[in-house]
């Protein structure tokens, strides 16, 4: 093998944030947190983080407001759907300017 | 211990020397006495292994993929349509270098239906990334299951090892049981790189990119073409470590020699038949007869067909008037395989040496057509003589 210096010859990661790559860019609608609709917001305390639960790719962070890390979110939309409050909505991602691409 | 047993018990005693830990098995014909006599190890404590009854081979080989990554020494084997079957499988545990062992007890495919022997599936899977390995006789089948589990643990690449179908599998035979501490001393206890453990969690062969990438500690990890890439050059490489192996097999056992090839009086023969397991033995018959009237010639077993041994075969073959390949399957449509693959490697080792063989391909036996000797003799006289217009040529085809 030549000089690179990899860790392993299989397919073998570890869990972590973009293991599988910055999956970002697979987006194609971003979810947009409406700070009003959203009961930890809201109340300013650590409650509901039901799109913390159920995020596939534990890229939203269980905090006050939660944070998504669009590197790594690939809009699948599974938290929009599951906020009792509605307060994420799927834009579309191509009414966001390219520089802000991976910026929440 | 010298016994009398057929072919599969010889096979089921190399898994059971090697301390497989789990067998996982779908019973087809000719392979299922095979796991039935290792089930009975099981069920009698005679072997400490999970033995998994599966409903399909798909099953079986998905079984022994979870199992080796899990870091057990894991046994399955099959024939025919069972090794179609589980052929998705066949193809991931190379890609996961899983060293698992698998027999495969050579037998026709269907359609039409037939359980009688050629090698058309193991022959099939040729280019799936697993080292096989063929078999002339049971000592050579209870051997190879040893040296199969040192060599793809080794190397961290699955091995096929093929015997035919009732010729071997089904005939009795006395061969040597080695004896326990010398195959503990042989083949060390399984230790792989990494395993399965919930302590240290990790995704195997999840989605791998085209491109490398960084790992969550910052390490470059392979992009899919790398590691495959790796499979490959780790094969080639597997001929040098299949050579270490067969010394060390021999310095233990005291028996073995070439680990590629088995010629049989090919040094000064001007004709060497090749082929692939029991036919090659069978032809010794004919080489005899012919020699009496004074016809050079001899035979060669090809012992590894994947990784080819393309170099070993070049040299032995440099020289000779012809080469003349038999074959118990072919590529549908051209010729058999192994003629191609060997006339692959004479061009490429011995063009423009003037020292490059005629080639002729026959194909016998097909779905367990008898092969008779004298027809196997007459077929090499004829070839030594004058080269057939229209290859292959089919022995014994009634048409």
């Amino acid at each position: 093998m030549g000089t690179r210096n990899y860790r392993r010859k299989t397919s073998h990661s570890e869990p972590g944030p973009g293991d599988g790559g910055r999956t970002g860019s697979w987006r194609v609608e971003r979810p947009v947190l409406d700070k009003s609709l959203c009961i930890p917001c809201k109340r300013n305390t650590e409650a509901c983080f039901i799109c913390w639960l159920f995020c596939p790719d534990v890229v939203i962070s269980r905090t006050v407001p939660p944070k998504i890390d669009l590197e790594y979110c690939k809009g699948c939309g599974i938290c929009a759907e599951e906020c009792p409050t509605k307060a994420i909505t799927m834009v579309d991602e191509a009414g966001f300017p390219e520089e802000d691409k991976d910026k929440e | 211990m010298h016994i009398i047993e057929n072919g599969n018990v010889a096979a089921a005693l190399g898994v059971k020397l090697c301390h497989a830990n789990v067998i996982a098995a779908y019973p087809i014909t000719p392979q299922t006495p095979l796991t039935e006599k290792l089930s009975e190890y099981v069920e009698a404590g005679e072997m400490k292994a999970e033995y998994i009854p599966v409903e399909s081979e798909h099953s079986a080989l998905a079984v022994c993929i979870a199992a080796s990554s899990a870091g057990a020494r894991s046994f399955t084997a099959t024939s025919a349509n069972g090794l179609l079957y589980m052929h998705e499988q066949v193809q991931w545990a190379a890609g996961a270098r899983l060293p698992i062992v698998m027999c495969v007890v050579n037998r026709a495919i269907g359609a039409p239906w037939n359980v009688w022997n050629d090698q058309q599936d193991s022959i099939s899977q040729r280019d799936t990334g697993w080292i096989q390995m063929y078999c002339c006789d049971h000592q050579q089948i209870i051997d190879s299951v040893i040296k199969a589990y040192w060599l793809a643990e080794k190397v961290s690449i699955p091995i096929m090892v093929c015997y035919d179908g009732y010729i071997l599998s089904h005939t009795y035979m006395p061969f040597d049981v080695p004896d326990q501490e010398k195959v503990d001393a042989f083949l060390p206890p399984f230790r792989p790189d990494y395993a399965l453990n919930p302590e240290e969690p990790a995704n195997l062969n999840t989605v791998t990119l085209p491109d490398v990438r960084m790992d969550v500690h910052g390490d470059l990890a392979h992009g899919y073409m790398e590691i495959r890439y790796l499979l490959h050059e780790e094969m080639r490489t597997s001929l040098t470590t299949a050579a270490e192996g067969e010394k060390r097999f021999a310095d233990i056992f005291g028996r073995g020699g070439d680990p590629y090839l088995e010629p049989y009086l090919c040094d000064d023969a001007q004709y060497v038949a090749v082929g692939l397991g029991s036919l090659t033995y069978q032809l010794r018959v004919s080489i005899d007869a012919l020699r009496k009237e004074g016809i050079k010639l001899g035979v060669m077993g090809v012992r590894f067909y994947r990784p080819f041994p393309d170099v070993a075969l070049a040299n032995a073959l440099k020289g000779k008037k012809g080469v003349i390949v038999f074959e118990k399957a072919l590529s549908y449509g051209y010729e058999g395989a192994l003629v191609s693959d060997l006339k692959s490697a004479l061009y490429e080792h011995l063009a423009g040496t003037g020292a490059l063989p005629s080639v002729q391909n026959f194909i016998a036996g097909i779905g367990g057509r008898d092969i008779r000797t004298d027809d196997l003799t007459q077929t090499l006289r004829a070839a030594t003589k004058s080269r057939v217009a229209k290859e292959p040529v089919w022995i014994g085809l009634k048409i």
